[in-house]
């Protein structure tokens, strides 16, 4: 397909989700509070966007992501937040 | 068009959604066990589910032409206690040699923890000992990359596993490679909040081939679409694709990897 069609088809779905995006950084910054690991990892994780290779999606994933290698001692619940805690203290 | 649904939670879902699906041409629905989205209390209650897996569900999905095939485990999100999954693990058997069941599944991790990766093991080990295909859930979100690399290296480890008869599923584009350069099969979940949408599943068709590869829906109880799969079909043909090449996708594959059961007959 061409670029063009590949916009034709994307690129009003990506605007807006764009938008959002920035509206999303807007709220945070309009609350009261410290934020956690979350913010910090969004952030690094934004900065994949900037880059020119074609591989931007799996940067952001891995930006994301637990790095480290050995299981846990035990499962602290079931859930997941989506970002890793131990970006904040760089301890990949 | 038609398609297999190839890991659906059909026990959470409505009789509207299997009309919806067989409205969509699904001819085949493959429904791994799961978490309940609370805690089983005893191995009793596994009991009840596996019968409701091997038996009631294959009737319910049939009333709408549907075949409907299944997979036992206990579920990675309720493997942190070991005595309550030796227990499960003991009545599988039971249950194995039913006409709908294709292997053990959905096992894998949820947080990477110890005990999680013992009860792979084991379950492992009953698959290999039972010569069974094996369906691998990989962790949520931040979890996935770390658990996908710890259960790529648990069946590997394991001499009796062939890859081609594991399917390594909810991959997305940090762990696709990983499971297809190993010859595992990579299944890719269309989830409308996280895994994966219907327009990057195409990408990664197009950046890492056609082959041992599919896509399911994964519907459950949670925002989840029983139809992700036609959906996504539709996208393949607005990117080009030929009919052939979703005919492959959505019904060749999942046929392929699954024929390797004996007991899956279309």
């Amino acid at each position: 397909m061409t670029r063009n069609q590949i916009l034709d088809q994307y690129f009003m779905d990506s605007r807006a989700k764009l938008i959002d995006i920035a509206a999303f950084l807007d709220r945070v910054d309009r609350s009261e509070g410290t934020s956690d690991f979350r913010l910090k990892a969004f952030s690094e994780a934004l900065k994949a966007l900037e880059s020119d290779q074609p591989n931007r999606a799996k940067k952001v994933l891995m930006t994301l992501s637990d790095p480290t290698e050995q299981p846990i001692a035990a499962a602290p619940g079931k859930g997941a937040c989506g970002a890793w805690p131990g970006i904040e203290t760089g301890n990949r | 068009m038609r398609y297999i649904e190839p890991h659906g939670h059909m026990v959470s879902r409505t009789t509207d959604d299997y009309q919806a699906m067989a409205l969509a041409g699904c001819v085949a629905v493959c429904e791994p066990a799961f978490w309940a989205g609370f805690d089983r209390s005893s191995a009793k209650g596994f009991y009840d589910y596996f019968r409701q897996l091997t038996s009631y569900e294959r009737q319910r999905a049939a009333k709408f032409g549907l075949q409907h095939y299944t997979w036992l485990c206990i579920n990675p999100k309720e493997s942190e206690d070991i005595k309550l999954a030796e227990e499960v693990l003991a009545i599988i058997p039971e249950f194995i040699s039913e006409e709908n069941v294709l292997g053990i599944g959905e096992i894998g991790l949820n947080k990477n923890s110890r005990n999680e990766l013992k009860v792979l093991e084991m379950h492992i080990d009953l698959a290999a000992r039972n010569d069974q295909l094996i369906l691998v859930h990989t962790p949520h979100l931040e979890d996935k990359y770390k658990g996908t690399k710890l259960i790529l290296d648990a069946l590997k480890s394991d001499g009796r596993i062939e890859p081609e008869r594991c399917i390594i599923d909810h991959v997305e584009e940090h762990t696709i490679e990983l499971a297809l350069d190993q010859g595992f099969w990579a299944g890719m979940t269309l989830y409308p909040e996280s895994k994966c949408t219907g327009a990057r599943a195409i990408d990664m068709l197009e950046n890492y081939g056609h082959e041992r590869i599919w896509m399911n829906s994964a519907c459950d109880w949670g925002p989840s679409v029983p139809t992700a799969v036609p959906r996504a079909a539709l996208e393949m043909r607005r990117r080009e694709f030929s009919d052939d090449l979703v005919d492959k996708i959505i019904y060749q594959n999942p046929a392929t990897f699954m024929r390797q059961s004996p007991r899956f007959k279309l």
